[in-house]
């Protein structure tokens, strides 16, 4: 892998090189990054609020009179703040959780990887028999036994999100150990836990990035589904997946509550998963297929 | 071989066991019980309950007597409605899931295939990219905003279709495209990838240089190896369609498990969750257990470490 010879500084710049070559992953950046700040400065920009309701305008249809650019929903709720905080909330899940993940699955993988032998052989285990576990059910009944609460999502979806990470981690680890700059600072006398963190994990940065962009849309994803079923987020409170489900309700006599959430769902999804895809390619050359 | 497979059937008994304990101890730590409620039941009644359930045993007890019931098929009476087991209300979502599931399992992976094969001989062309990128919407874009699109288009404006129910055989057109799709998107892609790997490959072109036809090349000797990879996929395809189908349930209002799982969820009904979460984990992890050893079987380079 190239990446583990790019200095750290130069990373940013040999993935940004890679990503913009292609005018197609150039625009899905830019969209992704259109959402994100209209996600974030959006709110502001509107008169209303995410949670005041007003029974004089119930379920207008996307208009321009009283600033209801997205319209409203059966209680007159703004949809377009609505939309945009529900945005903050998937992106914000998909973000922190990913990152809960990237923690915990790095130094797993990581700590294997160098020490080897019998404890590798022990925590990898551990890794093969959670990975056989379809989690995911166990998310919905944790949300079922200790009530639906949002950091709650936040923990249970990155502590069993690690796992791909620490195996990718421990693969990339295991071939690094036996680089020659790593064997000179181990014949200097560095201490192992000094060894993983200053000089085996930045060397990973290329492939946990990668794997990061993957995971991220995955999580959004799961959150989503959960506030969809109504396991999520709750009332006030809104995500994506919870305006979807509303939508649903309604699609009847207000096709907008549930299109414009779903589309900005669907095209952050689809350009965040393109944009990991075009990392893929920007920091693995070997990888030419895709 | 046989020794692999031993093994690896021998290896799903330790991943089962912690399912149903993380399960049953996730639910015992659960606050409250079910006779909680001080006006429905006076602390006598409410003790002499308990005693009767055997929830007054410790816990160690509990999952024993809780494990001995599993084995024999017999997952306790549901939570919320104790008159009915859980077990049964199981049995009834199950024959509804497993209809819906296996069609759109059939549907999906045949379709994908062929797409698949047809973007692969294209390479490269607008007709491959085209593919290529709904098969990447079909990936990105999740069932539950795929389901309700669909419910608007052709049930709703269009009225092709019920809305929802199980009218008919109509009924369960809708449910199967959007259950279909994203398997259909993700085999498409893999079997283009994997095919043209294959079409790379030294024996692949000594049998074009030979003068066999496109044709004959891809069904007589690149498809046999190309389909391996996809063999490595069918346990998440399968864990896929499983989860696809608690949201396609909800959607179309089905009477199969993902409803069931559902509804338990939001009625909290503790039992039934618990039953659900460990057929559920025991099917997932069985299937893939099963494409793990096809896959071994038809790869002759995995060979157990």
């Amino acid at each position: 892998m190239t990446v583990a010879t790019v200095r750290r500084h130069g990373l940013l710049r040999h993935v940004l090189h890679g990503m913009t070559r292609s005018v197609f992953s150039t625009v899905c950046l830019g969209t992704l990054a259109i959402i994100v700040l209209m996600v974030f400065v959006g709110p502001w920009l509107s008169p209303h609020s995410y949670y005041a309701t007003d029974l004089n305008a119930v379920l207008l249809p996307p208009t321009l009179v009283d600033s209801h650019w997205f319209g409203t929903d059966e209680l007159g709720r703004d949809l377009f703040v609505r939309t945009m905080i529900g945005g903050r909330i998937s992106l914000a899940v998909g973000v922190v959780a990913t990152l809960v993940s990237l923690l915990v699955g790095v130094t797993w993988g990581a700590t294997a990887g160098f020490l080897g032998g019998r404890v590798d052989h022990i925590m990898m285990r551990i890794v093969d028999l959670l990975y056989a576990i379809p989690f995911l059910f166990f998310v919905i009944l944790l949300t079922v036994v200790f009530g639906r609460n949002i950091v709650l999502i936040f923990i249970a979806i990155g502590a069993v999100n690690w796992l791909d990470m620490a195996r990718i981690v421990r693969g990339q680890t295991l071939a690094l150990r036996q680089r020659d700059f790593v064997q000179a600072v181990q014949i200097m006398g560095a201490g192992k836990a000094r060894i993983i963190l200053r000089h085996i994990v930045p060397n990973l940065a290329g492939i946990v990035v990668v794997y990061t962009a993957l995971s991220i849309p995955q999580i959004i994803l799961l959150e989503s589904f959960l506030s969809f079923l109504g396991l999520g987020v709750q009332e006030p409170m809104t995500s994506w997946g919870a305006l979807v489900q509303q939508g649903t309700a309604l699609m009847e006599t207000a096709p907008w509550v549930l299109l414009i959430p779903s589309t900005l769902l669907a095209v952050t999804l689809v350009t965040l998963n393109f944009v990991g895809d075009a990392l893929r390619d920007a920091l693995d050359p070997q990888d030419s297929r895709r | 071989m046989l020794r692999y497979t031993l093994l690896r059937i021998a290896s799903i008994v330790p991943t089962l066991a912690i399912v149903l304990v993380l399960a049953f101890t996730m639910v015992h730590a659960a606050p409250g019980g079910p006779f909680e409620d001080p006006r429905a039941v006076s602390p006598e009644v409410k003790a002499r309950l308990e005693a009767q359930y055997g929830l007054d045993r410790p816990y160690h007890e509990q999952l024993l007597r809780y494990t001995r019931g599993v084995l024999v098929g017999d997952f306790g009476p549901s939570y919320r409605y104790p008159q009915s087991r859980v077990s049964e209300l199981m049995r009834a979502g199950l024959s509804v899931s497993f209809a819906l599931g296996s069609i759109a399992f059939i549907i999906g992976l045949s379709l994908g295939v062929v797409l698949g094969v047809a973007a692969a001989l294209r390479q490269n062309r607008w007709s491959d990219h085209l593919l290529m990128a709904v098969s990447m919407l079909g990936i990105s874009v999740p069932a539950f905003v795929v389901a309700p699109v669909l419910v608007l288009v052709f049930a709703i404006t269009l009225s092709w279709f019920p809305v929802g129910g199980m009218q008919g055989t109509g009924a369960f057109v809708l449910p199967v495209i959007a259950l279909a799709l994203p398997l259909m998107a993700y085999v498409a892609r893999i079997i283009r990838a994997s095919l043209l790997d294959v079409l790379k490959s030294q024996f692949i072109r000594t049998a074009r240089a030979q003068g066999l036809s496109t044709w004959t090349v891809v069904v007589r000797y690149a498809m046999k190896p190309a389909l391996i990879p996809l063999v490595s996929y069918l346990g998440p395809a399968i864990a896929g369609v499983l989860t696809g189908s608690v949201v396609i349930e909800q959607v179309f209002n089905l009477p199969g498990c993902g409803r069931l799982f559902v509804q338990g969820a939001l009625n909290r009904d503790y039992t039934l969750i618990m039953g659900l979460v460990i057929v559920y984990s025991t099917l997932v992890i069985t299937l893939n257990l099963l494409a793990d050893i096809a896959y071994g079987w038809l790869d002759p380079r995995v060979r157990y470490r």
